[in-house]
C-alpha cells in the first residue's frame, strides 16, 4: 500500500515549479508518471538538481533512492547546467562512418572542451548523441536545438568560434543600439 | 462518427484539392526541414500570392520522399516534376516550371525516373510524400481510417487476427516473430485489462525508418494500434517514442488530438462499444529500452532494465497485464493488410519473409536515404541500383545492416536475397532497417570497436556477462586497434563473443558480439595487419606495432 500522496510547497518560489506541479496533476500523482515528470523539470529548467529530484519524489511517493537512479540511468537527464549554447555532435553509425570523432576533436581544439563539458565562461556546452536519426545528413551537428547536415571540420568550428566571441558580438550589438 | 462522415471527409477533401491546376509538395520532414524545407515553402507561398496564383496552384507540406541526401525536395503534381536541393532563391524558376512548364534550372532538376524511386515498392510509405501528416483530413482522403471502420462493424477479433496471420507479416522490429501467432497469444491471455504498445524507441545507430514514418504519416501507426486493440480486446495503447525525435513527437500528439475529436480514437469508436485510447511515453536515451521488458520497466516509472522472459508480455507484460508490443513499422502494415487482404500482402516477397521492408540507406553511398523494397531483393540491388553506388569511385567493403545487434556483409555476399533468413545465414541479422555502407577508407576494427564501445556504455548492467563481456571484448579491441594486442587477444576475443552471445539476458548482450564475429569471419586480415604489422589498411588507426607479443590479462 502506497502512503497518500504528501502535498509539500516547492523547493523555491520560481513560478515555473507550477508547470511541473501541473504535469505531476495531470498524472494523478501516480509514480509511474516519473520520467514525464522528470523531462518536464529538465524542459523548464534546464536540467535536473537535487531539490528538484527530492521535490518529485516526495509529490509521486517515490522513495528519493529510485528518483537518483532513474534520473542517472538515462542519458537524456543531466544533473549539469548546460553551457548557454549548445552543440551536439551525432556519433551515430553512418556519422560515424562519415568522420563524427574529426568533428568532436576540432570543437575539443577550438573550445578546449571535450564532450559533456561546458567552457568557463559558461558559453558552450559540447555533448554527443548516440543518433539524431538525420543520417542521411550525416554528419550532423545540432546546434542550440537546430539540426545541421553535412558538417565539416572547418563549418563546426566557425560555428563553435561564433558562439564563444558571442559576449562580444553582444555588447557590441548593445552599444550600437545606445548610440541610436 | 460513423462510416459515412468519414467517406463525406475524404469527399470533401478530395473535392477541395481538385480545385488547384497544380499543387507542389514540399518536404517537410525532419532531413529536409534541416537544410531549410521551411523557408523554401514560404517563398514559394508567396511567390504564388505575388502573382496572384494562389488560387490555381497549392503549396503543401509533405512527408519524407526518401532521398534525404538531395534535400530539400519538392515534388509537382504527380510527382512528375521533382527537384532537388532546391534554396529559397529557386522558387520563382520553380513555380515557371510547373506552371508554365519552363525548365527549370539544371541544378534542382531531378529525375522521378531514378531507380532509387522506381526501384521501391511502396506500402508502409505510400503515404510518405504524399499527404500532410498534419491533416487528419489528408489521411482520411487517401483511404485512411476506412480499415478501422471495416473491422469493428464488420470483422470479430478473430477475423481480424486471420488476416494479419495470412499476411504472413513478422514483427519489424528486428527479431521477425510472427506478428498474427503475438496477436493470437494476447487474445487468448485472460483478464480484463490488456494493453498495446507501440515501440518508437528507434536507438539503432544508422536507422530512422520509424522516426520517418512517425513524421511523414503518423496516423497510419494510430489506425493499426487501434486495430491491434480490437482484436486482442486491449482498450489502452502506449507509444514509446524516443525523446530525441521531438519532430515526430510533436505531430503524433497532433494526430492523436485531431483523432480523438474525430471520434476515432476515444470513447464508443465509431458509434459502436469499442474503447481505445493512446497515450504518449517519452523515452530518455537508453538503447536497452527497445528490449520489451526494459521497455515495459520504463512506461513504469523505473529504469529500463530487462527481465527474464518467460513470461512473455503478451501473457505478464505492462502492470502485469497481457501486452501486446509491436514496433512502428509493424503497426504501419496493418491498415493496408485489412483493405487489401491477408493473401495480398503474402503475394510480395519471399516464402518465409512477407510484404516489403524500409531501410535506412545510409554511409557511403551516393544515395542516402530511406527506401521501402520487396523483401528478396538484393543486397547489391539496394546498394547499387536504388543507392546509387559508392561516391568518389571508391571500392565496396561491406555493409553493415541491424545496428550494433547486426553484421557485416562482405562483397561475395550481396547477392543474396534480403529477408530474415539468409541476413541470418551470413551472421548478420534484418534488424529494425539501418543499412549502413562502407568504403575501403573505413576499418573494420575500428567499426567493431565502435559497436563494441555502443554496446558497452548501452549495457543496462543488470546481467554480468553482458556488463562485463562487453567492456572486456572493447578493451581487447581497443588493444588491437592500437596495435598493442597479441595473437593470444584474438583467440580470447573469439571466446568471450560466445559466452557473452550464450549467457546474456536479453536480446542486447545476446547480440552484441555480432558486429565482432562477423568482421573477425570476414575480415581477418584487417585484424592480422593491425597485430602482425603494426598497419591499418584504411588508415584510421593508428597502430603502433609492439615488439614483443603483450600479455594476455582480463
Amino acid at each position: 500500500m502506497l502512503p497518500t500522496a504528501k502535498t509539500i510547497s516547492p523547493p523555491s518560489e520560481d513560478k515555473r515549479w507550477k508547470i511541473v506541479d501541473g504535469m505531476m496533476r495531470r498524472h494523478g500523482h501516480e509514480p509511474h508518471a516519473l520520467i514525464e515528470v522528470l523531462h518536464t523539470v529538465q524542459e523548464t529548467f534546464g536540467f535536473l538538481t537535487d531539490d528538484a529530484l527530492k521535490y518529485v519524489a516526495v509529490s509521486l511517493r517515490v522513495p528519493y533512492s529510485k528518483v537518483y537512479g532513474v534520473a542517472t540511468f538515462y542519458h537524456f537527464f543531466t544533473m549539469k547546467p548546460p553551457g548557454k549554447h549548445t552543440c551536439v555532435v551525432c556519433t551515430g553509425t553512418a556519422c560515424h562512418i562519415k568522420g563524427a570523432s574529426m568533428l568532436l576533436n576540432a570543437v575539443t581544439e577550438e573550445a578546449m572542451i571535450k564532450p559533456g563539458e561546458t567552457t568557463a565562461n559558461g558559453n558552450l556546452s559540447l555533448l554527443t548523441a548516440r543518433c539524431l536519426g538525420s543520417c542521411g545528413l550525416a554528419p550532423a551537428v545540432v546546434f542550440d536545438g537546430q539540426v545541421a547536415g553535412k558538417i565539416t571540420t572547418e563549418s563546426i568550428k566557425r560555428k563553435v568560434h561564433a558562439f564563444l566571441a558571442e559576449d562580444e558580438l553582444d555588447s557590441e550589438t548593445l552599444s550600437v543600439e545606445e548610440h541610436k | 462518427m460513423n462510416q459515412d462522415d468519414l467517406a463525406n471527409i475524404a469527399a470533401q477533401t478530395k473535392q477541395n484539392d481538385n480545385r488547384y491546376d497544380h499543387v507542389i509538395k514540399v518536404c517537410v520532414a525532419a532531413g529536409c526541414l534541416s537544410a531549410n524545407a521551411d523557408q523554401v515553402k514560404t517563398q514559394l507561398e508567396s511567390e504564388l500570392k505575388q502573382r496572384g496564383l494562389e488560387t490555381c496552384c497549392k503549396v503543401k507540406g509533405v512527408g519524407c520522399m526518401g532521398l534525404c541526401a538531395a534535400g530539400p525536395l519538392v515534388a509537382a503534381d504527380a510527382n512528375e516534376k521533382m527537384f532537388r536541393e532546391v534554396t529559397p532563391a529557386d522558387a520563382s524558376a520553380l513555380i515557371d516550371s510547373v506552371m508554365d512548364d519552363k525548365p527549370a534550372p539544371p541544378a534542382i532538376v531531378m529525375d522521378p525516373q531514378l531507380d532509387f524511386f522506381t526501384g521501391q515498392k511502396k506500402i508502409v510509405l505510400e503515404n510518405s510524400g504524399e499527404i500532410d501528416p498534419e491533416k487528419i483530413e489528408d489521411y482520411i482522403a487517401a483511404d485512411g481510417y476506412e480499415a478501422l471502420f471495416h473491422v469493428i462493424t464488420k470483422l470479430k477479433p478473430l477475423g481480424v487476427i486471420e488476416q494479419v496471420t495470412k499476411s504472413g507479416l513478422r514483427g519489424r522490429g528486428g527479431a521477425g516473430f510472427p506478428t498474427g501467432l503475438k496477436w493470437t497469444t494476447v487474445y487468448k491471455a485472460g483478464g480484463t485489462q490488456k494493453y498495446v504498445i507501440c515501440n518508437a524507441d528507434e536507438g539503432d545507430p544508422g536507422a530512422f525508418m520509424d522516426r520517418s514514418v512517425l513524421e511523414s504519416d503518423p496516423h497510419r501507426v494510430l489506425e493499426g494500434m487501434a486495430i491491434a486493440a480490437y482484436a486482442v480486446g486491449a482498450n489502452k495503447g502506449f507509444i514509446y517514442c524516443r525523446a530525441e525525435y521531438p519532430l515526430a513527437v510533436k505531430r503524433l500528439r497532433i494526430a492523436i488530438r485531431q483523432a480523438e475529436s474525430n471520434g476515432l480514437l476515444g470513447m464508443n469508436i465509431g458509434d459502436t462499444h469499442f474503447d481505445f485510447k493512446v497515450e504518449i511515453r517519452l523515452g530518455a536515451g537508453a538503447f536497452v529500452c527497445g528490449e520489451e521488458t526494459a521497455l515495459i520497466g520504463s512506461i513504469e516509472g523505473g529504469r529500463g532494465t530487462p527481465r527474464p522472459r518467460p513470461p512473455f508480455p503478451a501473457q505478464s507484460g505492462l502492470w502485469n497485464a497481457p501486452t501486446l508490443i509491436n514496433n512502428v513499422e509493424t503497426f504501419a502494415n496493418i491498415a493496408p493488410i485489412i483493405r487489401r487482404g491477408g493473401e495480398w500482402y503474402a503475394s510480395i516477397g519471399t516464402d518465409k519473409s512477407k510484404g516489403t521492408k524500409v531501410f535506412a540507406l545510409a554511409g557511403r553511398v551516393n544515395n542516402t536515404g530511406l527506401i521501402e523494397v520487396p523483401m528478396g531483393i538484393t543486397l547489391r540491388d539496394i546498394i547499387f541500383k536504388l543507392g546509387g553506388g559508392i561516391p568518389e569511385g571508391r571500392e565496396f567493403k561491406a555493409v553493415q545492416s541491424g545496428g550494433p545487434s547486426g553484421g557485416c556483409v562482405p562483397e561475395q555476399y550481396l547477392d543474396i536475397p534480403v529477408d530474415y533468413d539468409s541476413l541470418a545465414s551470413v551472421g548478420s541479422i534484418m534488424g529494425s532497417g539501418g543499412m549502413i555502407v562502407m568504403d575501403e577508407t573505413s576499418c573494420m576494427v575500428d567499426v567493431a570497436k565502435f559497436f563494441m564501445d555502443f554496446c558497452m556504455t548501452e549495457s543496462c548492467g543488470k546481467c554480468v556477462p553482458c556488463r562485463v563481456g562487453t567492456t572486456q571484448m572493447h578493451n581487447i579491441l581497443e588493444r588491437i586497434s592500437e596495435g598493442k594486442a597479441g595473437k593470444k587477444d584474438l583467440e580470447l576475443l573469439q571466446r568471450l563473443t560466445g559466452m557473452v552471445k550464450a549467457a546474456s539476458l536479453c536480446g542486447l548482450g545476446q547480440t552484441a558480439p555480432n558486429p565482432t564475429l562477423t568482421t573477425l569471419r570476414y575480415f581477418m586480415d584487417e585484424y592480422r595487419a593491425h597485430i602482425e604489422e603494426g598497419r591499418c589498411p584504411a588508415g584510421i588507426c593508428h597502430p603502433v606495432k609492439v615488439e614483443e607479443e603483450a600479455e594476455v590479462g582480463v
